[in-house]
């Protein structure tokens, strides 16, 4: 577990969530007036027939324009609406086109300008490219292939992602993460050997072996992906998108049938007045919006400073089941700090905590220094030479670290059963308490640490595992919608067990390996559950390929960044539950647009219906009491246009997402959108036809 | 009052028969062991499938199930048109002349459909051979195979593979169909119905006129007519006839007969599906959605007709049997076209614009109680574009039973959903568009509603009409032939894509997150949906047909 042995978390995010970007924030100046000249150039028919739902508008607003030119063209030549009529009606049709681009051309918009604040990041560079005979040849950065070493020295950007393969140097990445203190990156090291293109090397000189061709780094993918030049649709975006085709093609058919019908009993059926109807019964509110939600909901993840590799990848985190997360970094702070000395067969606690700082003496970890820092606060001094010591550095294998001091004094400290095995070693005892003591720290949710010298254990340190504050809430809202937390850690089960109990995770797997970091998400998607997992470490890519949703710590590894379908620029592993969020939001929009769309049609039947059959009778379907059939019939049109622009700011924004049951967000979603898509049109018309009639436009 | 307690009566005897019958088909089509049938059945259900020569595997695709469909469906109606374009001699006493090309053709798809349209008066055209050879015979097979359809689907929908269509096909018959049939056959003969081959009495009427009398082989006919939910005559004055139908208490059992298939298999879905409450409440959602509809239309024709206030009061009886009155004439008429029977006790034609409305909606919507096997799938079909329109608002993608509804089920659902307007809608306004060709006896709204009612019982697989209309014509034939097969066979051959494509799908387990559809709000939800997607696309005809017609009248 990488995360466990990682020293210490240089980026982790500081201030509210909410305020922080540390990209550049986009320039949102002139978006507007960029979105309505885009907005006239989406009038391309070979633009609009991408999009079933508007392209019927835009075949009817040819219709409506013919009819204005020539009011006879259709040959009604009595009860047919006059040119000045049919020109209003397709004004008002035009600019339901216009309206549904302009939604499109603003989410774009942002996008667009959310990829620039990226490529800014990504500046064209030379390179200076190592050959194979050792010598070295100046290139542009975008001739980089996968596979190339280049040299980047103190004062030169690094060209492309890439893999630090000799040297060490500080690097800024102040461009992507905001951060200002530079980082270390050294070959090897399983974290710090990564290096993003666009960064600064602020002293020193790195040798990079590249891994992605120009143009396929995370970078650039993300700038694709909210440009929307590369949005292909995701599969419930084209399961509705099919639904809407074929409402639109009932209600074709619906419309298309009306004339002879209605010539039989005597009504006319002016075709722009047909038009007009057919307009408002498809759903053109969500047709014209649709792929704004779409454009948006990318945008708003580009905002968390999340880089996405597919839309899919976005949508699946609302349907996740299941959230692999790691404890230390992700559930608990990174440091450990020690709490307390619990002192073991017949020893003080100042000779423990002098054995203590002793052991520590060369630890350079929070830990470490915490031990140190309790030990002094007792009173305790170091008491040995540090001349000729040696510091043991903590590793996987042996679970322990120390000091050796020059007269080939042993001093250790680590886990109580890798101590009691190396004072067995030694030849000497494990004192009665020591077990009492490991138990008493575990039950604590701590971490027990051993202390020996020589063969003499001195008791145990307890280390104090912090829970980030308001992790209990997350978990809640998450277990109510539906989602199961299962906590991974290399604690003992006990320790795991009351940090489960108290973060209030539902599952966790202690003394984990990343061998099971695999097998829990399998064991998972056995039973048909998607699985979300965060990961850093070269060891957890493979789990990170596993998961549905695998979101890689920009800290992290470049092998761990290829195998995930996310990388978190902030490095914050609890941003998968943000994710999920926005995921969820993608979906509830697109349903509530869709339902208020739909519902809308009843109201729009009951205004345009009487109007075009008050003379055969069924004027008692008039039940708003609109003022003249003329005015029903723009009212109808006017409402079905303006609802697009008015709810263009909760398309891009997203509705509002409260973590709750299904059951619970049904009802309000359905309240608000379904109810509110039955009642708001009749109000809106009848308000709309009051004032065309009370200014006398008609 | 009477009549209301007839309407309560009959859902209690509806409602109480569901879990009863629902269970027999549960174990039917489950290969459940059935001690008291296997014994004596089975030996005689493996000997047919062996003489077809099928194996007796189940289907792997959808076309393992459809081809055996489609093909014995062809043969069942070629069979059928043979004898009646030929009508042999045989059990003919009458020497009644084989029926015209059109006719037969409209008459033998007609039946094989489930419809049984009838574009000619079956005493007066057909011989006794015919009626149960050709009739009486697809009254079985059409029956069987919405049934084997109907379960199929509801194999798919619960995970599993669709089955076998022989089987299935030979099971309806032996455990269902036959057995049901034999005792309300029983019922009817004892009730004054006809069993006879000895043809037509000669008798003289009190006035000294002489009169051919039909007679036949009426109550085994009209038993599975009602159950089978097939609804053509062995009379043209169909159930009104006091030989199909002879007194209220077999027009009681009629109308239970009716419902009661239907109803079963929705319970039978549950038990399947092995969520009970999920098919409780499913019948109570087409419970709730038929009580509505009956007590419109029993209103309307009680109420009477405002046009005649001047000379006659009370409620309306203009085509009506008066042994069963307005009330029970509406209520008939409600089932009727919610059950996709298409029987009839009294003539649709003369109901008041709003009870003709009633029948109108319920084949648009085709799920009040729904046809044979056909009913409760588009019921579900309906429940899928439910969860998918509203299951997105609860953020994840739509599940419904544990599987994800996604493009392939929005395809086929939307398919299913496009289908009717188009084979109602398109000829219908040809029709119409067409003085040649309408037929139209009553011109006006009425006759709107005349034209698109026949179609729409066409392309629903009903049958019933509204028998104004001169439908006995090369066009009528033909194009009613049209919206019988699009409305009976493509549905069909979507249904079994959707459900073998569901049924191949990872199951998701439910979770907090996960829309139930289980609950009384979802079926709530489920009934708007039914209405505005089924209302929205006939709303224009219904306006411009018995809306139009009953804001006309004086109020």
């Amino acid at each position: 577990m990488t995360s466990l042995q990682q020293p210490f978390f240089p980026r982790m995010p500081r201030g509210r969530r909410d305020q922080r970007r540390y990209t550049e924030r986009p320039k949102t100046q002139g978006l507007l007036g960029r979105a309505i000249v885009e907005s006239f150039r989406k009038l391309d028919p070979r633009l609009t027939v991408r999009n079933p739902v508007m392209f019927v508008v835009w075949c009817g607003t040819i219709v409506t324009v013919a009819a204005t030119l020539e009011p006879q063209l259709f040959g009604l030549s009595k009860d047919a609406p006059g040119r000045g009529f049919n020109a209003v009606l397709a004004a008002i049709l035009v600019f339901t086109l216009l309206f549904a681009n302009l939604a499109e051309a603003l989410a774009e918009g942002r996008g667009k300008a959310q990829a620039d604040a990226l490529r800014r990041t990504q500046a064209r560079t030379q390179a200076r490219r190592l050959l194979p005979n050792g010598g070295e040849a100046l290139v542009d950065s975008s001739s980089l292939r996968k596979g190339d070493q280049v040299l980047v020295s103190s004062g030169e950007l690094i060209p492309a992602d890439g893999e630090v393969t000799d040297g060490v140097a500080a690097v800024d990445e102040s461009a992507i993460t905001g951060e200002s203190a530079p980082v270390l990156k050294e070959a090897g090291s399983d974290v710090a050997s990564s290096v993003t293109g666009g960064t600064l090397v602020v002293s020193d000189q790195l040798t990079i072996r590249i891994t992605a061709d120009p143009g396929q780094g995370f970078i650039d993918r993300m700038i694709a992906l909210v440009e929307g030049a590369e949005r292909s649709r995701t599969p419930n975006e084209i399961a509705l998108t099919v639904l809407l085709a074929v409402l639109t093609q009932v209600f074709l058919i619906a419309v298309a049938t009306l004339p002879p019908v209605a010539a039989y009993i005597g009504g006319p059926t002016p075709v722009v007045i047909l038009v007009a109807l057919l307009v408002a019964l498809i759903p053109t509110t969500i047709g014209g919006l649709l792929s704004a939600i779409g454009i948006a909901g990318m945008d708003r993840v580009a905002q968390f400073n999340v880089i996405a590799t597919s839309g899919r990848a976005v949508e699946a985190c609302g349907d996740i089941n299941t959230l692999v997360l790691d404890k230390t970094g992700t559930i608990t702070l990174g440091n450990r700090l020690a709490e307390e000395f619990l002192p073991v067969g017949g020893h003080t606690e100042a000779e423990l905590a002098t054995v203590s700082i002793g052991a520590s003496g060369f630890d350079t970890t929070p830990e470490g220094k915490s031990i140190v820092r309790l030990a002094e606060k007792l009173g305790a001094s170091s008491g040995f030479d540090p001349a000729g010591a040696t510091g043991l550095d903590f590793s996987a294998r042996t679970r322990m670290s120390g000091t050796d001091l020059a007269d080939g004094t042993e001093l250790r400290k680590g886990a109580v059963d890798a101590i009691k095995g190396f004072v067995r070693s030694r030849g000497g005892q494990v004192p009665d308490g020591l077990d009492q003591a490991y138990e008493q720290v575990s039950q604590l949710g701590g971490t027990p640490l051993a202390v020996c010298r020589g063969a003499e254990i001195f008791g145990v340190i307890y280390l104090k595992d912090i829970i980030k504050p308001g992790m209990r809430e997350r978990f809640d809202q998450l277990r109510r919608m539906g989602i199961r937390s299962v906590m991974l850690t290399g604690d003992n089960p006990i320790t795991a067990s009351v940090i489960a109990r108290e973060a209030g995770v539902d599952d966790f797997i202690a003394e984990a390996t990343p061998e099971d970091k695999i097998a829990v998400i399998q064991a998972e998607q056995r039973l048909g559950k998607l699985v979300a997992m965060t990961g850093d470490g070269t060891n957890d890519a493979p789990a990170l390929a596993q998961a549905n949703v695998g979101v890689a710590m920009n800290s992290g590894t470049q092998a761990a960044k290829e195998a995930a379908n996310m990388v978190d620029l902030d490095s914050d592993p609890t941003k998968l539950i943000d994710i999920v969020t926005i995921g969820k939001q993608l979906l509830i929009t697109r349903g509530a647009l869709t339902t208020f769309s739909i519902a809308n049609d009843v109201a729009k039947y009951f205004a345009i219906l009487p109007a075009l059959f008050g003379g055969v009778g069924l004027g008692a379907l008039n039940l708003m009491h609109l003022e003249s059939p003329h005015s029903a019939i723009l009212s109808a049109m006017v409402f079905n246009a303006l609802i697009i622009p008015a709810l263009v700011p909760l398309a891009l924004r997203g509705v509002a997402f409260r973590p709750d049951s299904a059951e619970e967000l049904l009802k309000r979603n359905l309240l608000v959108y379904g109810l509110g898509g039955l009642a708001v049109p009749f109000v809106g018309i009848k308000a709309i036809d009051l004032a065309i009639t009370s200014l006398h436009l008609i | 009052m009477i009549d209301w307690i007839q309407v309560a009566l009959l859902l209690a005897l509806v409602l109480g028969s569901a879990p009863l019958l629902g269970r027999h088909l549960w174990q039917v089509y489950d290969n459940r062991s059935q001690p008291l049938l296997d014994g004596w059945l089975t030996p005689v259900e493996t000997s047919l499938l062996r003489w077809v020569g099928d194996p007796g595997r189940p289907a792997e695709q959808a076309w393992d199930y459809l081809r055996p469909l489609l093909l014995s469906n062809i043969l069942f109606g070629a069979v059928a048109f043979l004898l009646l374009l030929l009508q042999p001699a045989w059990l003919n006493p009458l020497g009644l002349p084989g029926v015209r090309w059109d006719t037969a053709l409209h008459t033998a798809i007609s039946f094989l459909t489930n419809t049984d349209q009838q574009h000619y008066t079956p005493e007066q055209t057909l011989s006794d051979f015919t009626q149960l050879g050709a009739l009486q015979f697809l009254f079985f097979t059409s029956a069987a195979t919405g049934l084997a359809v109907g379960f199929a689907f509801i194999r798919g929908l619960c995970g599993r593979p669709l089955g076998n269509f022989h089987w299935d096909l030979v099971r309806s018959i032996t455990r269902v169909l036959l057995p049901l049939s034999l005792v309300f056959g029983l019922i009817l003969l004892i009730n004054g119905s006809p069993m006879t081959l000895g043809g037509p009495v000669t008798l003289r009427t009190l006035e000294g006129a002489t009169q051919i009398l039909g007679r036949g082989p009426v109550a085994a006919f009209e038993a599975i007519k009602q159950l089978g939910e097939n609804g053509g005559g062995f009379y043209g004055a169909n159930s009104a006839h006091p030989f199909e139908n002879p007194n209220p208490f077999t027009n009681l059992l009629a109308m239970v007969a009716m419902f009661a298939i239907p109803a079963a298999t929705i319970d039978a879905f549950g038990r399947f599906l092995g969520n009970r409450r999920q098919g409780t409440l499913l019948l109570l959602l087409v419970t709730g959605l038929f009580l509505g509809l009956a007590v419109v239309a029993i209103k309307a024709e009680q109420a009477g007709n405002p046009l005649l206030a001047p000379w006659l009061s009370g409620p309306n009886l203009e085509g009506k049997e008066v042994r069963f009155g307005a009330a029970l004439s509406a209520l008939f008429a409600t089932i009727t076209t919610g059950s996709m029977t298409g029987a009839v006790n009294a003539a649709m034609d003369s109901l008041m614009p709003l009870g003709g409305l009633v029948p109108l909606f319920n084949l648009f919507l085709q799920v009040v109680f729904g046809g044979q096997g056909t009913g409760v799938a588009y019921l579900l079909v309906f429940l899928i574009l439910t969860v998918f329109l509203t299951g997105l608002m609860v953020g994840r993608t739509p599940e419904l039973f544990g599987r994800k509804v996604e493009k392939a089920e929005v395809v086929y659902s939307s398919l299913i959903l496009l289908i009717h307007p188009v084979f109602v809608l398109v000829p219908a306004a040809i029709t119409i568009g067409f003085p040649a060709l309408q037929g139209i006896s009553n011109p006006g709204f009425h006759g709107v509603s005349q034209v698109v009612y026949e179609y729409a019982s066409a392309a629903a697989n009903n049958g019933s009409g509204f028998e104004g209309l001169g439908d006995g014509t090369v066009w009528w034939n033909l194009s009613a032939i049209v919206s019988l097969l699009g409305g009976r066979y493509l549905p069909i051959i979507a249904l079994l894509f959707l459900a073998a494509g569901f049924s191949r799908k990872q199951p998701v387990p439910p979770s907090q997150g996960t829309l139930a559809t289980d609950t009384g709000l979802f079926t709530v939800v489920t009934a708007v949906v039914i209405l505005i997607l089924g209302a929205l696309t006939f709303f224009p005809v219904l306006a411009l047909g018995p809306i139009a017609e009953a804001f006309s009248l004086p109020r």
